[in-house]
């Protein structure tokens, strides 16, 4: 074995300070990386989208993973679960693939049996190569000329399950998100009036300020969800503008602007109003159109979030990372409008959110960043005052806003929400503002709830 | 192609399975991957997360780490990691990157029971094999580490047994466990230990006081060969399954004084007829039970399907060990019912009905509320 001479590049910080080391006032975190990046404990919290989720999206696309049984199994059973099991398909690698040296070959004929066996050909096909075929230099253009030889009529995307790759470069959601953008190809004309919103899990809904800014201009909005076949997805690729919230799906959508050669916005689920203002702002001059007049939105987003402080009053809130794009961005808005924000829970902060840390720094420096994945957190289910400190004093109501929350405070009292379920802007705000009421008055299930995987996505378990 | 499959799924792999049988003994286990085993097994192969104690991890291997081999970060991680929780014990478990890598386990185990004066052991899996073998992988060698050589001066009393291969993985219903410990209470044996739920890891390390083993399920084999290698413990593979009980219990009693090891699949004949059988698929040790069960209850004739590796010493006559889903197709051609768990359906021919015994190990969560306590299964319809 080697042990490594000399001294390690620092992807961690020093020993952590705080209470039982993962959990720390946010006046004490480094940034960006507030914890040390060692062991890894998850969580029975599984409401994120893996990559079957998102590549299920893709109107009549099969996938087929070609990999070791270990892995193998999760993305076999997240489809199962969201029963989608008849559009997924799978090779099995083992040891013999790789000392004989061909894993090329097990990868072609596995994936084209695969094929010749389904009763109809699909016309797009997701093929998830993995961290070994990296490590054993399998030739993955070869793969795919061959499959397109053999398969002409199928078009097949080049995805990875390589989360071995994913600290130091993309993560397989990047990659699977890009490669569900290449079928859109140029074409010769332009959809004057569709604007085309992408790279997103989660439905934009025709409430939120991006939809009815471009419904009342004529515009109409074009998304993978309501694509019913591949045909109708790719005619996408002739709208005018794309947008894009998600910062995992960016780049993906970078490359589709250049290919496609017409302008991007990226729209991240901004919590602050100036943040939002200036983004409506941005979608309205990218189509001609005057700024928006939002004073009568942010008046209806103060009105709702007094009426859910009314309500909820001083109750300690914990914020996490799985449910809100912009944790801190939510504390902020959140504290600046009364209510009493204890925890947010997140393992790193985010480049987009360095104003509300340094806001939240300087104005809210006992608020307690916890991590997610931190080995103690094992030991901490429940323990309400590690999080919260004198705040979370036993048999006090807490309110949770998102799943991880809910789990680490065991609290039934919570916002079960992934990625915002794809709300944005004032409207986002607005109808967060009611969920926290409903999730201040009723309780679930948490333990029921939180290891569903793929919030929004059909769950059978 | 055997390795290509289109409409079920996999079994649980064998990191998974070494996770799940070491949940319950004290330590602290570390998944030396980087991400994907540890996600599949927390989110489908693990039911005790909010039950029970454990310490379970992942060492978030990066690409860095496999070419450059740099084995101190994983190797202070999990000291770092011991040191805050005090586990009895740590065990290593590989995948497939670190197996193709060649990572040297002995050295980073023997490096961090140096450091953390705790016992350090790895658990030779690679993430291509099924929960069979990283199971049984993982209690052999916790088996090795910390049995204890018997104590002198025993008295003489009830035969003694332990029962090997308990997993939620193939008896996700606790009450199994609990059952089969009254069942063996009921039928005159002292309960010594149990492999590995719902027992103290101090009575397991007492095994070999043992008169016997019961081995349940095969993940259950390779440690109760070592306790009759190492302590001459016999075993009897055989699931006590309702209508062949007293059958299970005069082999366990013979294996006992004889000290001869057994399977109850050598011994069973279930039927001449192939066409028209029950054929039963999954795991050998329970499957092949509950069709001696059927036989005897029915006289239909029964046939088991294997699909899981390390079980060819448990294949009786009527047993046939397969792979993959078409040979499992071809298979079970003629057959006149299947008892599977739901998700062999597509598998099943027209005409033939299924009879749904869901199993942790195949279907996940999907149908955990409907896994039955399988002392008291009849399938039904048969």
């Amino acid at each position: 074995m080697l042990i490594r001479a000399g001294e390690r590049e620092s992807l961690r910080s020093p020993d952590v300070p705080g209470p039982e080391g993962c959990v720390i006032p946010i006046g004490e975190t480094a940034w960006p990386s507030p914890f040390p990046n060692e062991l890894e404990f998850n969580a029975p919290v599984h409401g994120s989208w893996n990559i079957v989720h998102i590549g299920m999206l893709m109107p009549e696309c099969h996938q087929i993973y070609v990999c070791a049984d270990n892995c193998m199994r999760g993305v076999i059973m997240t489809a199962a679960e969201m029963r989608e099991e008849e559009r997924f398909h799978f090779v099995l690698l083992e040891e013999e693939d790789i000392y004989e040296g061909n894993l090329e070959d097990v990868t072609i004929e596995g994936i084209s049996d695969c094929l010749e066996r389904l009763p109809e050909r699909p016309p797009c096909v997701m093929v998830f190569l993995v961290c070994l075929h990296h490590f054993v230099g399998t030739n993955a253009g070869r793969v795919y000329e061959e499959l397109e030889k053999r398969f002409p009529d199928i078009c097949f995307l080049r995805c990875w399950m390589d989360p071995v790759m994913q600290k130091r470069g993309l993560t397989p959601d990047q990659k699977a998100r890009k490669a569900m953008l290449d079928p859109l190809e140029p074409l010769p004309f332009t959809v004057e009036d569709r604007v085309a919103v992408l790279g997103d899990n989660r439905r934009l809904e025709e409430s939120s300020d991006i939809c009815r800014l471009l419904s009342g201009a004529g515009f109409s909005v074009g998304q993978i969800m309501d694509c019913r076949t591949f045909a109708k997805y790719r005619e996408l690729a002739g709208s005018r503008l794309f947008i894009t919230r998600s910062y995992m799906g960016l780049y993906g959508m970078k490359g589709l602007k250049k290919r496609l050669g017409r302008p991007l916005l990226y729209m991240p689920p901004a919590m602050g109003y100036d943040e939002i203002d200036s983004l409506l702002g941005a979608l309205a001059g990218a189509l001609s159109l005057p700024a928006p007049d939002t004073a009568p939105l942010r008046e209806r987003a103060d009105r709702a979030l007094a009426h859910a402080l009314e309500k909820i009053g001083r109750t300690p809130i914990a914020i996490d990372v799985l449910g809100v794009p912009r944790p801190l961005g939510l504390a902020r808005l959140l504290t600046e409008h009364g209510f009493r924000v204890s925890c947010v829970f997140l393992d790193a902060f985010s480049e987009e959110e360095k104003e509300d840390y340094e806001w939240l720094k300087d104005r809210l420096p006992s608020l307690r960043i916890s991590a997610t994945v931190h080995v103690r957190l094992r030991r901490l289910h429940g323990r309400r005052e590690v999080f919260l400190g004198e705040e979370g004093r036993e048999g006090d109501k807490v309110l949770a806003i998102g799943p991880k929350a809910a789990f680490f405070l065991d609290t039934g009292h919570f916002v079960n929400l992934v990625e915002m379920n794809g709300m944005w802007g004032y409207d986002g705000i607005i109808r967060l503002a009611g969920l926290m009421e409903e999730a201040f008055d009723f309780e679930k299930d948490t333990r029921d709830l939180v290891p569903r995987k793929g919030l929004g996505c059909v769950s059978c378990v | 192609m055997r390795q290509a499959y289109i409409q079920t799924p996999c079994y649980t792999g064998d990191v998974s399975g070494a996770c799940s049988a070491l949940y319950e003994l004290g330590g602290m286990t570390v998944m030396h991957d980087p991400s994907g085993c540890n996600s599949t097994y927390n989110t489908h192969d693990e039911i005790r997360w909010y039950d029970r104690e454990s310490l379970i991890f992942l060492s978030g291997l990066t690409d860095l780490d496999v070419i450059l081999g740099d084995d101190e970060r994983l190797i202070g991680d999990v000291c770092r990691a011991a040191e805050a929780l005090h586990p009895a014990f740590i065990a290593l478990v590989n995948s497939p990157l670190p197996w193709l890598n060649g990572t040297d386990f002995d050295a980073v185990c023997r490096l961090i029971g140096e450091r953390t004066s705790l016992p350090a052991f790895h658990v030779p899996t690679n993430g291509m094999h099924d929960y069979v073998r990283g199971a049984g992988l993982a209690l052999e060698t916790w088996a090795r580490h910390f049995v204890k050589e018997p104590r002198a001066g025993r008295e003489k009393g009830k035969i003694r047994a332990n029962l090997m291969g308990l997993t939620p993985l193939d008896f996700a219903l606790r009450d199994t466990v609990s059952s089969l410990r009254s069942l063996l209470s009921e039928a005159g044996f002292e309960p010594w230990s149990f492999w590995a739920m719902d027992d103290d890891p101090e009575n397991l390390k007492r095994a070999s006081e043992a008169d016997v083993s019961l081995v349940v399920s095969a993940a259950g084999l390779r440690a109760a060969r070592f306790l009759e290698r190492t302590f001459g413990v016999p075993y009897l593979a055989a699931f006590p399954a309702m209508g062949i009980r007293d059958r299970v219990w005069s082999l366990l009693e013979e294996t006992a004084s004889s000290g001869k090891s057994r399977s109850l699949s050598h011994a069973l004949d279930l039927g001449k007829e192939e066409e028209g059988a029950l054929f039963l698929v999954g795991e050998p040790v329970t499957m092949g039970s509950l069709a001696a069960a059927v036989h005897a209850r029915t006289g239909r004739p029964c046939r088991v399907l294997v699909p899981l590796e390390e079980t060819e010493t448990l294949l009786g006559p009527c047993f046939t060990r397969v792979s993959g889903e078409e040979e499992i197709r071809r298979a079970l051609k003629g057959a006149g019912a299947v008892l599977a768990d739901p998700m062999y359906r597509p598998l099943v021919p027209e005409g033939a009905d299924l009879v749904p015994l869901p199993h942790l190990a195949y279907s996940g969560r999907i149908f955990l509320k409907e896994i039955p306590d399988l002392t008291a299964f009849v399938p039904e319809g048969l």
